[in-house]
């Protein structure tokens, strides 16, 4: 998979913030500072920190983030395909990381064990590397959509150095509803 | 839309490799699935809809209302979303269904806060939208047609609130048979169930019938420790019944087998913890069945039979409390005494038919008759038509196509949604109602981005949303509650919760609730 690093057009949020709704639990803790740089004539934002650039010259990190090469590196996939690559903090569960970076991965119970929406399918040899889901998680992941003989709830996965690298993809939602 | 059309530019310019980010995840896929709807469609370009608000009205605060709205609100920036409950207090079966001792299913509420907090979303409590069909039902602050000049779309979520019956003799008519709807509902402070007459004092044998997750949820309640159930949001008024409760055998009550419970494991797995509580259930039905589906059990289901298994083997016996798992039974009757109260439920045994997937439960002609004085019909909960809608009586929906509402010749209306309950029928948990509301906001957006007719046509003058419609409730003397208004509720509950060491304490009455907001 072609790791790449994640970038964003900031600036052009600020408006759409009006309706966007607060961010009040702890663990959707996105809290950063932007500063606004230049680039190729249209303005973003972009932290004060560890910034830096890509071939497509928007930048993007945020403060109190491992930049990249710090930190362990977990690369999300979306329903879509889209490849999202991040820098997670040790002991980060993928939900935080995920929250942490504006990837938007249900988490309805709020990490609480009790809803199964941070549902995400994991690539065989990170997890074979995990410890063997606890029942508690394999009660939830028994409701989950979509699930695979590597499915993980996000938020029970801790990362940590054996897990640099993780590739986490996103279930795609299908209406087999269970129950 | 234009500030999208400039992303959906970026986001081609840069290829595979940009991530269109937002400052909070909240509005992260609201963004790059906008810009993908905005590129794919050219049409909406040619529509006034880019640049006029679009109007939603939204009938019902559950789950199925809530994320629906979260998902427009978030995907189209000029959206507006008013919200109608009939009572003065959201979230719907968050609040009155899912169990006291359930915390953690409730942080639900905290996105659904969220939402509210959008300046684009208004909340309307207290006012009731539709008249119910059944021949009775009080009339309704507001009809479908009253809101149709206001709005561009209207959202049915008004989730199931009657519940299926047994049809047997006595169902109806003894003291000591209720719906679990109704006790859960008593339970949990809904104003409606208020009065139903609940007396767990008088046997010490408890019938549930069905094998599905509220069923679990009665029994539990029934069993756990009331110094436990104290330290919930159960309200005090059945903490004063639970303290009477002379409850310490619970059967519940299935009429297929082991393979078809329809409970989950989690609920089980409470279940089997319950402290001086022996389980029981038929180890050789058990093993038997699981014989005969052999390997072709997928993982959740064989993970529940194991966990069965296990409860059997584990089983301390002859605790003071025990519950029973009961298979192959099919309800007659229910038998009374004189003053009406419950004494018996007759029970008809049944064989199973058919393809292993959709085994039919078939009556034999073996009976046994089970002594009992409290008996909880859990066999589902059922929807109700409203008057000006479509509604399928035998499915107990509202027909629809990926959440577009249908009438009977299977035309699309125009402008009409369902999500919820009322839209797939009342089963799955929250994440399910949540993926299916999701997938009702797509299907809305879509048709909105697209141009396709709603409830007006293109030309037409611009919605003007709620404001006329309070302004007429208010005119007629009705008091509307808004979001800040539950949040002085709230806030009242949580003051009185904290008294007595519970999260909250639920008011019982509408009275009470529009007190605080005097
Ligand atoms: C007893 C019970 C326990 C449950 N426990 C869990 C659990 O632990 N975990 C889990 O994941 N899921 C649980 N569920 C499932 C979950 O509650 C449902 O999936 C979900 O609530 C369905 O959402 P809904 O919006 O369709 O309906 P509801 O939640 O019922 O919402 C419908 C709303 O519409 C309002 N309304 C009705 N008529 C009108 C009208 N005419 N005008 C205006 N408003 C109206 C109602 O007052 C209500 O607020 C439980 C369900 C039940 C019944
Ligand atoms: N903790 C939780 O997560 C939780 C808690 C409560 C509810 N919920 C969810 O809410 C939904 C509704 O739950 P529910 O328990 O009301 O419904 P349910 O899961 O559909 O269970 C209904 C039960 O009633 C039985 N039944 C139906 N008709 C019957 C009849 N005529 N005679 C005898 N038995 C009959 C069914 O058996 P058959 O299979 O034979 O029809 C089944 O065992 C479920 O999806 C549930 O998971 C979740
Ligand atoms: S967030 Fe609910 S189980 Fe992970």
């Amino acid at each position: 998979m072609a790791a790449f690093i994640a970038t964003s057009a900031r600036s052009v949020l600020t408006k759409a913030a009006s309706f966007t709704p607060r961010l009040s639990s702890a663990f959707r803790s996105g809290s950063a500072s932007w500063t606004q740089i230049s680039t190729s004539g249209s303005s973003h934002f972009v932290p004060k920190t560890a910034r830096f650039s890509t071939a497509s010259g928007i930048l993007y990190t945020k403060k109190g983030r491992p930049g990249p090469g710090q930190g362990f590196q977990v690369n999300f996939v979306m329903q879509d395909g889209e490849e999202i690559t991040v820098q997670a903090h040790e002991g980060e569960s993928l939900l935080d990381v995920a929250w942490a970076n504006d990837i938007d991965i249900e988490g309805a119970c709020e990490a609480s064990l009790a809803c199964s929406t941070c549902h995400l399918i994991l690539d065989e040899s990170s997890y074979s590397k995990l410890e063997e889901p606890t029942d508690e998680e394999n009660d939830m992941l028994d409701l989950a959509f979509g699930l695979t003989d590597t499915s993980r709830l996000g938020c029970q996965v801790l990362m940590n150095k054996e897990l640099d690298g993780i590739v986490a993809r996103l279930p795609s939602v299908t209406r087999n509803a269970q129950q | 839309m234009l500030m999208l059309m400039r992303l959906s530019f970026i986001a081609r310019a840069v290829g595979h490799s940009t991530r269109i980010s937002a400052a909070r995840p909240c509005s992260l896929r609201a963004l790059s699935t906008s810009t993908r709807v905005t590129t794919e469609n050219t049409a909406a370009a040619t529509t006034d809809r880019t640049s006029r608000p679009f109007r939603v009205a939204v009938i019902g605060s559950g789950p199925g209302g809530f994320y629906t709205a979260h998902r427009i609100l978030k995907h189209v920036p000029q959206a507006t979303v008013d919200m109608f409950e009939a009572l003065p207090v959201p979230h719907g079966l968050v609040r009155f269904g899912v169990a006291p001792d359930h915390p953690e299913v409730k942080n639900v509420i905290n996105t659904f806060d969220e939402v509210a907090e959008n300046p684009n979303f208004t909340f309307i409590g207290n006012t009731t939208v539709g008249t119910f069909v059944t021949p009775g039902s009080r009339k309704a602050n507001l009809e479908i047609a009253d809101l149709r000049p206001h709005y561009d779309a209207v959202l049915l979520a008004y989730g199931a609130h009657e519940d299926r019956i047994l049809g047997v003799s006595n169902e109806e008519k003894l003291k000591g048979v209720m719906a679990a709807r109704s006790f859960v509902g008593f339970y949990n402070g809904l104003p409606s169930e208020q009065d139903l007459p609940v007396d767990l004092s008088r046997s010490d044998t408890a019938v549930v019938i069905g094998q599905g997750n509220v069923a679990l949820d009665v029994a539990r309640i029934l069993l756990t420790p009331l110094e436990e159930l104290k330290k919930t949001d159960l309200t005090e008024k059945t903490v004063k019944i639970l303290e009477k409760s002379a409850v310490k055998h619970v059967y519940v009550i299935g009429r297929r087998g082991p393979l078809e419970v329809a409970f989950t494991a989690k609920e089980l797995r409470e279940m089997l913890q319950l402290p001086n509580t022996t389980f029981r259930m038929d180890e050789k039905l058990l093993a038997s069945e699981m014989e005969r589906a052999g390997k072709s059990l997928d993982r959740p289901r064989k993970r529940l039979m194991g966990l069965l298994e296990k409860g059997i083997k584990e089983s301390k016996p002859d605790q003071p409390k025990s519950w029973t798992l009961m298979f192959l039974r099919s309800p007659l009757g229910f038998h009374g005494n004189d003053q009406h109260e419950l004494e018996s439920i007759q029970l008809g045994i049944n064989r199973l038919e058919g393809d292993a997937k959709s085994r039919k439960a078939i009556l034999t002609e073996q009976q046994e008759n089970l002594k009992c004085g409290l008996a909880f019909r859990s066999i589902g909960y059922k929807s109700i038509g409203i008057h000006g809608v479509p509604f399928d009586e035998r499915k107990g929906i509202v027909p629809n196509m990926d959440g577009k509402v249908m009438d009977k010749d299977q035309n699309i209306i125009p402008g009409l949604y369902a999500s919820g309950w009322l839209k797939r029928g009342p089963i799955g948990v929250i994440a399910t109602t949540m993926a299916d509301a999701y997938q009702t906001a797509d299907t809305i957006i879509a048709d909105w981005t697209r141009g396709e007719p709603m409830l007006n046509t293109n030309k037409e003058t611009p919605k003007a949303g709620g404001k006329a419609i309070l302004e007429k409730l208010s005119a007629q003397g009705h008091k509307t509650v808004s979001y800040q208004d539950w949040k002085k509720i709230e806030q009242k509950e949580f003051e009185l919760g904290a008294r007595v060491g519970k999260p909250r304490e639920k008011f019982l009455t509408v009275e009470e609730m529009l007190k605080v907001l005097d």
